[in-house]
């Protein structure tokens, strides 16, 4: 199962404090709507301004994007650039 | 308030234009004779994006009024290349990359000339005396050292 | 990567725009003008905090010449959410009340009002008659000193977030953010050796050379037309559109040349403000900030505040690492404290991390992206940290870094474990550089920092058209602020098989091309540059398709190579090679123009490390410092075109010369800013500088074709650092505070000296 890492602050606001979690999906969107089933308001959260690293690449504005049975999903803030 | 009738030489054109006693030469050469070349960047003569020859002497177009240009010999960048032909530190800039947006290259491109014609075998210390009043924030002025040092060895040959 | 050989990528030709760049003929943002055109002047706030009683416009409004005058009022209400605009996420309350104030002027350069005229002279004349009744309110400016709880508030309805539970009463403080890995507590109990101290950097400017500019034509039609230099025409499409409650496709919006950015030309301060005045008067309005403007108004970056912690053993091995940040917003909450905080111990590969920061705002303009938003800031504290603890173990700071360096398979404190990296190359290759192994000079100290930044990547379209003779034109729709346009050609040219020569990239408006999102993160060469790529292919498809009709086979059974359609095996029969050319000259008979398309959201842009070196000396007498010697090490990925990736490096490295030893924001007492023009705000010229020397280490982005990586960010990141490092090698005083300004600096020596006698 896709392991699921949240930052502290995510964690704090929505999980109660848990960082990791397993979370079952083939999609970055079955893993927001599988959390958010979990911890009701998180989805709306990571689903706008949040960058999502998949395996160490990250994402931008990901949905769609595949995760395998054993990736490493990270949530966390949107990056910008000079 | 009258305009002032002003008779000039723009890049050994002969000019005439009308000039308010305020406007700088500057003013003049970008929003009266359409002449965008030269750059204004601070309008007080700290960033040499203006920089031009007027009788030979190289100022900043922001600190000139344009009435003062009466009789005078104005250079612009306007004028550097002849015909189609770039003059050689033109083509030295391109080939090095020593611009990067390109907004100070007109002011570098002037200043660097009018060096080149005092002084044709400056030491890197001395260029970059010279052209310490022009400010690029792009490049860390490496390429544009390198191209200028470059033309004044080719142009001594 | 190494085995491959390219024909274009790694070379370096003459930039497709140099001509028009250096004889003056390319148009930059003051550079355009139409018939009519009225000229726009903004009335700013000459007070750092107070409320707007009143605006009375009546005597300017009179004066004749004026056509049009704009407050507030005439921009419509906001809600106090996060929306997308042309892809940024941005509080629309917050932007318009930045580019015109509402009820409060909250810094000093705040827009107030803005006035349309035949000529500049009325404008200003006009701007003088405009009555404001302000109530002058205390102010702050100072970071730690906004976070207090006595502290002037700027905003009653921020309470902080990220914080439990959730506050009742007004902070400055906008947001709390924390990043962990492991037990920091736990680490630092492994600690032999404990690091403490606390580092601050002053607000320093883009410093761009070219100011804010626009020409607006908004037709009685509601169709609006908008000229100006930006990083993005598409994000000021996107505000201008949210701001002024107008749909996109009736904002056209043509991008100038651009006059550096670095960041600073990503949001909207003029734009707006010139539709509404075209809308009010019916005429092309323009609008040129002057350069007082732009240091006063403009996106500057945070000043901060960075405390660091470091534990490690008596072997150099880093244990534990923590820090605690706090960044100046500006006017409204956003700053770059979160990526700063990603970005801060990144380097390193360590079990246990804390970083917690704080978004606060103060009475200074809103700060906008400055190459790597963040990271320089949290680098000075770490990198100066670092050179403590290697100066304490007396173990080389090369060494140490190698010893704790991130690589592939290092799992970073934001989250994600890093693919491939080239951290350990680019210490490597810093190791065994020339400069590196030179003896100093007697007087000389040698510093060295690393730094990181993630690069990004996002939405990017473009499109190749193939002429009647076999030349392509591609279109894209990034402002080239650096010689883009080179290196996106070079991936057409090598993608199509031809020559460099017969592909002329162009930069479309926002009419013509499919979005793309700004010129920004370095993401051009990486993003729409894979956009290129794509399109590319997708005319290498359709010329095969062509030469397939030709020899009435299959497209599978045509290659192409080298510019050629040929037969991809001898079945296919005997036939000449149909060049682009040829298959160009026939597209009509064949089924009309060949015109190829890519549009994609690019991921996976490959994050970039770099190492820099400096020798330097410092004038006991005056505190200046000299630099001496400077190599910036940077993994670029592929560099597709060398001498503008070299380019990067050495504009980044002497930025940050400059924010080391020189730049920084002064206000007066009453929050006034004291040195807004480029005599005061000291920015590096070529006599303060030595040649900047680059080294670029190859490690391939797996992510993108040629490898690729975003170059532009990293090279400002470690020379703060880089040079407060040699500083302190070189007179003994290890400075905590940016800017390291000759008073600073022969203050800060003054003050050691009788410490030193007495030890």
């Amino acid at each position: 199962m896709p392991r699921v890492i949240l930052t502290p602050s995510f964690a704090d606001l929505y999980a109660g404090g848990k960082v990791e979690h397993e979370v079952p999906g083939l999609t970055i969107r079955h893993l927001i709507r599988h959390l958010d089933e979990r911890y009701p308001g998180i989805g709306q959260h990571l689903s706008h301004g949040v960058a999502v690293a998949i395996d160490g690449e990250i994402y931008q504005n990901a949905l769609l994007e595949e995760v395998g049975v054993h990736s490493e999903v990270c949530f966390m803030p949107a990056i910008e650039g000079g | 308030m009258s305009k002032i009738h002003v008779t000039t030489t723009i890049n050994n054109e002969p000019v005439e234009f009308l000039c308010d006693g305020s406007q700088t030469i500057l003013d003049v050469l970008r929003d009266t004779l359409g002449l965008t070349g030269s750059k204004e960047g601070c309008g007080s003569g700290d960033c040499g994006a203006c920089t031009i020859m007027v009788d030979g002497r190289m100022i900043c177009g922001c600190l000139m009024l344009g009435a003062e240009a009466e009789g005078k010999r104005v250079e612009t960048i306007e004028g550097m290349a002849q015909g189609d032909h770039l003059h050689p530190l033109q083509q030295k800039f391109i080939e090095l990359a020593a611009l990067q947006c390109g907004i100070c290259t007109p002011g570098f491109l002037v200043a660097s000339k009018a060096l080149l014609e005092r002084n044709p075998k400056p030491s890197e210390h001395e260029l970059r005396y010279w052209l310490a009043g022009n400010l690029c924030r792009c490049t860390g002025y490496d390429k544009i050292i390198q191209a200028v040092m470059e033309v004044a060895a080719d142009l001594r040959k | 990567m190494g085995e491959h050989r390219y024909k274009w990528i790694g070379t370096r030709p003459n930039r497709p725009d140099g001509a028009d760049k250096v004889t003056g003929r390319a148009r930059f943002g003051a550079d355009f003008n139409m018939p009519g055109q009225l000229v726009g002047k903004v009335l700013r706030s000459p007070h750092a905090h107070a409320i707007i009683k009143s605006i009375d416009v009546s005597k300017a409004a009179a004066l004749p010449g004026v056509k049009a005058i704009v407050t507030s009022k005439d921009f419509p209400e906001q809600p106090n959410q996060i929306v997308s605009a042309g892809e940024m996420l941005v509080n629309l309350r917050d932007i318009t009340r930045n580019v015109m104030a509402r009820e409060k002027a909250l810094y000093d350069g705040h827009a107030v009002a803005a006035v349309a005229a035949t000529t500049e002279a009325i404008a200003k004349e006009a701007l003088g008659l405009i009555k404001v009744d302000y109530q002058v309110l205390p102010h702050v400016i100072d970071v730690e000193a906004a976070m207090k709880d006595d502290a002037p508030i700027l905003h009653d309805h921020i309470r902080t977030e990220g914080v439990e539970p959730k506050p009742t009463k007004p902070s400055n403080i906008a947001k709390r953010i924390a990043f962990a890995k492991g037990d920091i507590e736990a680490g630092f109990k492994k600690a032999e050796l404990v690091v403490e101290r606390t580092f601050h950097t002053a607000p320093v400017h883009q410093g761009y050379i070219e100011p804010h500019a626009v020409l607006a034509s908004a037709a009685e039609d509601g169709q609006v037309q908008v000229w100006c230099t930006t990083q993005g025409q598409f994000t000021v499409r996107g505000f201008c559109s949210r701001l002024l409650n107008l749909e996109t496709s009736h904002i056209r919006v043509t991008p100038s040349e651009i006059g550096g950015g670095f960041g600073g030309k990503t949001v909207v301060y003029l734009e707006p403000v010139a539709i509404r005045l075209s809308q009010k008067t019916g005429k092309p309005v323009k609008m040129v900030m002057s350069r007082e403007e732009v240091f006063r108004a403009s996106g500057p970056t945070s000043g901060g505040m960075v405390k660091v912690r470091l534990g490690a053993t008596r072997d150099g091995r880093l244990v534990a690492a923590d820090c605690t940040a706090a960044l100046q917003a500006g006017a409204f909450p956003g700053s770059p404290v979160g990526q700063g905080c990603m970005c801060s111990f990144a380097c390193y590969d360590v079990d246990h991390i804390r970083v917690i920061g704080y978004d606060v705002v103060s009475n200074r303009p809103k700060v906008a992206a400055y190459r790597a938003p963040g990271a320089p800031i949290l680098a000075w504290g770490v990198e100066s940290a670092m050179d403590i603890l290697a100066q304490e173990l007396g173990i080389d700071p090369i060494d140490l870094r190698l010893k704790n360096a991130a690589k592939k398979g290092t799992k970073t404190h934001y989250g994600p474990t890093f693919n491939t990296i080239g951290f350990e190359e680019c210490l490597q290759a810093a190791k065994n550089s020339d400069h590196w192994k030179s003896p100093l000079k007697p007087g000389f100290a040698r510093g060295i920092a690393a730094g990181f930044w993630f690069n990004i990547g996002g939405d990017s379209s473009a499109a190749a058209h193939v002429g009647e003779d076999g030349t392509v034109t591609i279109i894209s729709g990034n402002p080239d602020i650096g010689g883009s346009r080179a290196s996106l050609a070079m991936m057409a040219a090598e993608e199509l098989g031809i020559d460099y020569t017969k592909v002329r990239p162009i930069v479309a408006d926002t009419s013509s091309i499919g979005f793309n999102f700004l010129t920004g993160g370095s993401r051009v060469t990486f993003a729409t540059g894979l956009a290129v790529v794509e399109a590319a292919r997708d005319v290498v498809r359709e010329l095969k398709k062509r030469a397939a009709k030709i020899w009435e086979v299959e497209p599978d059974a045509v290659v192409w190579e080298n510019g050629e359609a040929k037969p991809a095996s001898t079945n296919v029969g005997q036939q000449e090679p149909l060049s682009l050319a040829k298959l160009a000259a026939m597209a009509g008979k064949t089924g009309g123009p060949i015109n190829g398309h890519g549009q994609l959201n690019a991921q996976g842009a490959g994050p970039g490390f770099g190492v820099h070196i400096v020798d330097l000396k410092v004038d006991r007498d005056t505190g200046i410092v000299v630099v001496d010697r400077f190599t910036a090490v940077q993994d670029v990925g592929t560099a597709v075109h060398p001498s503008y990736v070299e380019g990067q490096l050495q504009g980044g490295a002497v930025q940050g010369i400059g924010w080391a030893v020189n730049e920084e924001y002064i206000y007066s007492a009453k929050g006034k800013l004291e040195n807004p023009g480029f005599l005061d705000y000291r920015m590096p010229v070529a006599s303060d500088l030595p040649r900047i020397e680059t080294i670029l280490v190859e490690v391939a982005n797996p992510m993108h074709p040629y490898g690729v990586r975003g170059v532009g960010e990293v090279p400002i990141v470690p020379p703060m650092a880089a040079i407060g490092n040699a500083v302190a090698r070189a007179t003994g005083v290890r400075m905590l505070d940016l800017p390291m300004s000759p008073p600073r600096l022969s203050a800060a020596m003054d003050a050691a000296r009788p410490k030193m006698a007495a030890e």
